[in-house]
């Protein structure tokens, strides 16, 4: 390979010196940090996999005990979807207020994308605890067991990501729009986008798939 | 992506536009297939007018389609070429997530297609134990 083909595709930087970087180095922090969070989720989205795998081998195994068809609301369900899909769509209007550096619509926008999650975990916790009332607890059969863990999983990445969008209104309030606040926030909308992704698949395969006739 | 900046090589997932026209206008569209193939999903699995076996298997393609759906207008991944890191990390994941979940779910059928033991099996062998 001569110098110049291996300049034109970015083995060299033009002079003697060969870093195997290109020849303008490695990129900037505002893209190697949320390639890094993205393959995090990436990596998420595959013990969310595991968790899947699990739910479906174990879906019939209710030992006599309460099945999908009997435990499930679809009602709730669509409500808790639509909840969580306005409140991915409302954190993407906040993104773009963050851009322009809006303070006042980034902060509104992310209040509504915290208040449409919070109504999300709340129907989701009032489904787990009528259900356990209803004698359907995770020790009752496998069925539950993954079940509660599946959804549970899902649950628990809801609230830690309600409590990583208080903790960006605050640091956007106090700090304003700096490059690694923006870069947080990035990382946050990230997050939470793939926490739909993976709603999307919970409400069909448990929910829907579930309850069919 | 609609600029052609040399400079920039790579850009996160989920990266603001510059243009926050067309970005707006991304969101909007997203939401709206997203909330259309939600009321698909909830509409297929709960009329009887299908054909009953061939829902479940709607249903995962519906939500494949709504999976897409958020990539490409909530998370910005595209084909372009400053995307294409992304892209590849994005294709890996997939490929694990398959396999794990298909192996498992082929796997754990076969198993207990081939060695439920049935009522009459496990009347016997405790009548001989």
């Amino acid at each position: 390979m001569s110098s110049n083909e291996a300049a034109t595709i970015g083995l060299t930087h033009g002079g003697s010196e060969d870093t195997g970087l290109g020849h303008r180095g490695p990129e900037s922090k505002s893209i190697v940090v949320p390639y890094g969070f993205w393959l995090f989720v990436l990596s998420d989205m595959i013990l969310f996999s595991t968790l899947f795998a699990t739910y479906a081998s174990t879906a019939g195994a209710t030992d006599g005990g309460p099945t999908s068809i009997e435990l499930f609301d679809r009602t709730l369900v669509a409500i808790e979807t639509i909840a969580l899909l306005l409140s991915s769509f409302v954190c993407g209007l906040a993104m773009i207020a963050a851009k322009r550096g809006n303070m006042t619509w980034t902060q509104v926008w992310l209040l509504i994308t915290g208040v449409l999650g919070f109504i999300f975990l709340s129907i989701e916790l009032y489904e787990f605890a009528s259900m356990i009332a209803e004698g359907a607890p995770p020790q009752r059969s496998a069925f539950l067991s993954s079940f509660f863990t599946l959804v549970g999983c899902h649950g628990a990445h809801v609230t830690a990501g309600l409590l990583w969008l208080g903790t960006m209104m605050a640091q956007i309030w106090a700090k304003g729009f700096q490059p690694h606040i923006l870069r947080r926030l990035l990382c946050f909308s990230v997050f939470w986008h793939a926490l739909d992704i993976i709603w999307v698949a919970i409400f069909t395969i448990v929910y829907l798939i579930g309850t069919l006739p | 992506m609609t600029e052609h900046d040399p400079e920039k090589r790579n850009v996160p997932p989920g990266a603001p536009h510059d243009n926050m026209l067309t970005e707006t206008i991304s969101y909007v569209i997203g939401l709206g297939l997203a909330l259309l193939l939600t009321g698909i999903s909830f509409w297929v699995a709960s009329t009887s007018v299908l054909w009953g076996p061939g829902v479940a298997v709607g249903l995962v393609v519906l939500a494949i389609a709504q999976m897409g759906v958020h990539l490409v207008f909530f998370l910005h991944i595209t084909t372009g070429p400053d995307n294409t890191n992304n892209v590849l990390a994005l294709a890996f994941g997939v490929l694990i997530v398959f396999l794990v979940m298909i192996g498992t779910i082929w796997i754990m059928a076969h198993l207990h297609a081939n060695m439920g033991p049935s009522p009459e099996m496990m009347n016997l062998h405790t009548q001989r134990g």
